[in-house]
C-alpha cells in the first residue's frame, strides 16, 4: 500500500506543540519503514507549516475553529478525500477528543494511548498502555484508514525538527456550523507556589489515603526546602489546588528531586515528571509502573517510612 | 432536565493484573472490578446538575459482574432510574460497545445531557462519548471539569495542559466526556445502598441483535517490558531512611 501516513499537527496559542514534533519524528520512522510519504495536516495559518519540515508534504487549511467538533469534521473530510492509510493524532487533552470524534465520523478504528508504533508485514502495530500503564497491548487495526492516538514522549521533539521546508498545499474544508463554541481561556490561579520553579517536590498520590495525611508530605517538603504537588486523584478529591497538579492536565516539572509518596505512575502523571533529575518513589505495590520510571524505589508502606525519614532528615539537617 | 449517565466496570488496578493463557486478554478468574473512576465523576456532575436545575438522572450500563451494586449505589446517591443492557456479546471494543449503547439510548426518553467518563482504563479503541455523540447527532466535548446549564446551552470547562482551562458554550442536547466533577464524588453508606436495593429496581433492556464488528485486534497483552527499573532501597524503615538520607546528602540535596 502506497497511501501516505499522516500526522495531525497540533497548535496551542499560535505555536506548533512539542508533541507534534515528536509525532513527526515517529511518523518519519514509520513512513520510511512502509516506504510511503509522510504528510502533516495543519489547521492553522500556513506560516506555521515551515516548522513541519520532517514531513514530505503539509496539507494546510486555515479557519477551522479549535473545537473537537470542527477539527474532527475537517479531518474526517480530508481523510475521505485523500485516503491516507493511517493518521497519528496527539493523545493530548488538546487533540484526543477531536481524533476520537473524527474516527467515529469515519467509522474508523482509533487506537488509544500508543507509546510506540511500527510496521509489521506492511501493517501498523501500536504498543498501547492500558490499565493505568500496568499492561501493554500490541494492537493492529483490521481495516483502513486507522487513527492512532499517540502519547507524548514517544520520540524526542528535536528529532522532529528540520531545516527543510516541506511542500505545502492549501486545502479547502467545509466545516458545518458546529454546536460547540470556544469562549475563552481561564488561566491557572496564581498566588500559590509555582511548582515548576521548585528544586524539590514531594508528590502525593492516591496512596496518601486522606487529606490529614498530607501533613507528612508537607513536613518532608519543608525539611527539603521544596513544595508538595499531587497526581490527579489527590486534586480531584480537592486535597490540593489545581495549581499543584503534575501531569497531562497539570504542570510539567523538572525538579532536582521528585520524591513520590503513594503515586502508582499512571501514564498521565509520568508525562509531567519524567524529566526530573532524581526520582525516588515509595509505593506498597511492587508492580507499580512508577518503579519503571523512578531512579530509586522503595517498596514499603509510606506511613512506616516517612515518619522515620522525617526524623532522620531533621537530625541530618540539625547535625 | 433529563440527564443520562453511562457507567462502566473496569479492573481495579490496585490489584495485580494477570494475562490469560491466550496472551491477549485479561485473566478474569480473580479479577476485582470497580466503577470506572471517570464515570463516577460523570455521575457526580449529573447529580450536582439535578440538584441545581431539577430533573431526573438515569444511569445506564452494560451488564457485567458487580454492575448491580454500582447501579444500586447510583440510585442511593440520587439517581432516579437505572437501566442495564443484558445479553451483549463479551469483549466488545469501546467503539462497538458505544454504538450498541447509542441504539439503546435512542429508545429511552430523550436526554438533554449525556455524561460519561472521558475515558476508561481499559479503552483501547476510541472514546465512548465521542462515538455516542456521533451516532445520535449531538455535539460532543471531552476532558470536561465543570458544567453550568442555562436554558438550552451548557457552559463547560475543558482542561488543557499547564492548568489552563477553556470555556465552551455547547448547545443541548449534547454528550460530555467528563474528566472530573466540580466536587469529589459523594460517598454513600452501605445502609443506603441496601435500602435502595429494597426500594428500587434495575430495569433491563436486551442488547440489540446486530452488533458492529470490532475493527482492532489485540495481538498481545503483557506486562510492560522495561528498559530500566528503579534501584530498590531495601531493609527496615530505619535502614531505608538511612539509605535515602545518605543518597540525598551525596546529591547535595540536604
Amino acid at each position: 500500500m502506497t497511501s501516505p501516513l499522516w500526522i495531525l499537527a497540533e497548535t496551542w496559542r499560535g505555536q506548533i506543540t512539542e508533541t507534534t514534533l515528536e509525532l513527526l519524528a515517529l511518523g518519519r520512522e514509520v513512513a520510511d519503514q512502509l516506504r510511503v510519504p509522510l504528510e502533516a495536516v495543519l489547521f492553522a495559518d500556513k506560516s506555521l507549516a515551515t516548522s513541519l519540515g520532517v514531513a514530505d508534504h503539509v496539507l494546510c487549511a486555515a479557519g477551522v475553529e479549535p473545537t473537537p467538533e470542527a477539527v474532527a469534521a475537517a479531518l474526517a473530510q480530508l481523510v475521505k478525500e485523500r485516503q491516507p492509510q493511517a493518521v497519528l493524532v496527539p493523545w493530548t487533552n488538546l487533540s484526543m477528543d477531536a481524533g476520537a470524534l473524527a474516527a467515529a465520523k469515519l467509522n474508523a478504528p482509533f487506537v488509544n494511548g500508543s507509546k510506540d508504533l511500527k510496521a509489521d508485514a506492511g501493517r501498523l502495530v501500536a504498543q498501547c498502555l492500558v490499565y493505568g500503564g500496568k499492561l501493554e497491548a500490541a494492537v493492529a487495526a483490521t481495516v483502513t484508514p486507522v487513527l492512532f492516538g499517540v502519547l507524548p514522549g514517544t520520540r524526542s521533539a528535536d528529532a522532529g525538527r528540520s531545516e527543510k521546508t516541506p511542500a505545502i498545499t492549501e486545502v479547502a474544508v467545509a466545516v458545518p456550523e458546529t454546536k460547540v463554541k470556544f469562549q475563552r481561556f481561564l488561566e491557572p490561579e496564581t498566588g500559590d507556589v509555582d511548582i515548576t520553579q521548585q528544586d524539590v517536590l514531594v508528590a502525593v498520590g492516591r496512596g496518601i489515603q486522606q487529606q490529614d495525611n498530607l501533613e507528612l508530605a508537607e513536613g518532608l517538603a519543608k525539611l527539603l526546602g521544596g513544595a508538595v504537588c499531587g497526581s490527579r486523584p489527590v486534586i480531584d478529591q480537592g486535597w490540593l489546588p489545581l495549581s499543584r497538579q503534575v501531569g497531562k492536565s497539570g504542570m510539567s516539572v523538572k525538579p532536582k528531586l521528585y520524591l513520590m509518596l503513594g503515586v502508582s505512575g499512571a501514564p498521565e502523571h509520568i508525562e509531567g515528571m519524567k524529566n526530573a533529575q532524581l526520582i525516588v518513589a515509595i509505593n506498597t505495590d511492587a508492580a507499580a509502573p512508577i518503579f519503571n520510571v523512578a531512579h530509586y524505589g522503595i517498596n514499603a508502606d509510606l506511613f512506616e517510612v516517612v515518619p522515620v525519614l522525617t526524623e532522620k532528615l531533621q537530625a541530618a539537617k540539625g547535625g | 432536565m433529563n440527564l443520562l449517565v453511562l457507567l462502566k466496570m473496569v479492573p481495579d488496578i490496585v490489584e495485580e493484573l494477570e494475562v490469560a493463557p491466550d496472551g491477549k486478554s485479561l485473566d478474569t478468574s480473580f479479577l476485582r472490578t470497580i466503577i470506572n473512576e471517570r464515570d463516577d465523576h460523570a455521575l457526580e456532575q449529573a447529580l450536582l446538575l439535578k440538584e441545581r436545575h431539577g430533573g431526573t438522572v438515569t444511569v445506564l450500563a452494560l451488564d457485567a459482574p458487580d454492575i448491580d451494586d454500582t447501579l444500586f449505589a447510583a440510585l442511593a446517591k440520587g439517581a432516579d432510574r437505572a437501566v442495564k443492557i443484558t445479553d451483549a456479546p463479551e469483549g466488545m471494543t469501546t467503539q462497538t460497545a458505544a454504538r450498541l449503547c447509542s441504539q439503546v439510548i435512542a429508545g429511552l426518553p430523550p436526554a438533554d445531557l449525556i455524561l460519561t467518563g472521558v475515558q476508561a482504563l481499559d479503552d483501547l479503541d476510541g472514546l465512548s462519548a465521542a462515538v455516542i455523540a456521533q451516532q445520535l447527532g449531538f455535539p460532543y466535548i471531552g476532558v470536561v471539569t465543570a458544567v453550568t446549564v442555562n436554558g438550552s446551552t451548557a457552559t463547560v470547562l475543558k482542561e488543557f495542559a499547564g492548568g489552563v482551562r477553556g470555556e465552551f458554550a455547547v448547545t443541548l442536547p449534547a454528550v460530555l466526556g467528563v474528566q472530573a466533577a466540580e466536587k469529589p464524588p459523594r460517598y454513600v453508606p452501605v445502609a443506603k445502598v441496601r435500602a435502595a436495593m429494597k426500594s428500587s429496581k434495575i430495569e433491563t433492556v436486551p442488547a440489540p441483535a446486530e452488533v458492529a464488528a470490532a475493527q482492532i485486534e489485540v495481538r498481545q497483552l503483557a506486562k510492560p517490558v522495561v528498559s530500566s527499573h528503579a534501584e530498590m532501597l531495601e531493609g527496615s524503615p530505619e535502614e531505608i531512611a538511612d539509605k535515602l538520607v545518605q543518597l540525598l546528602a551525596q546529591r547535595g540535596l540536604l
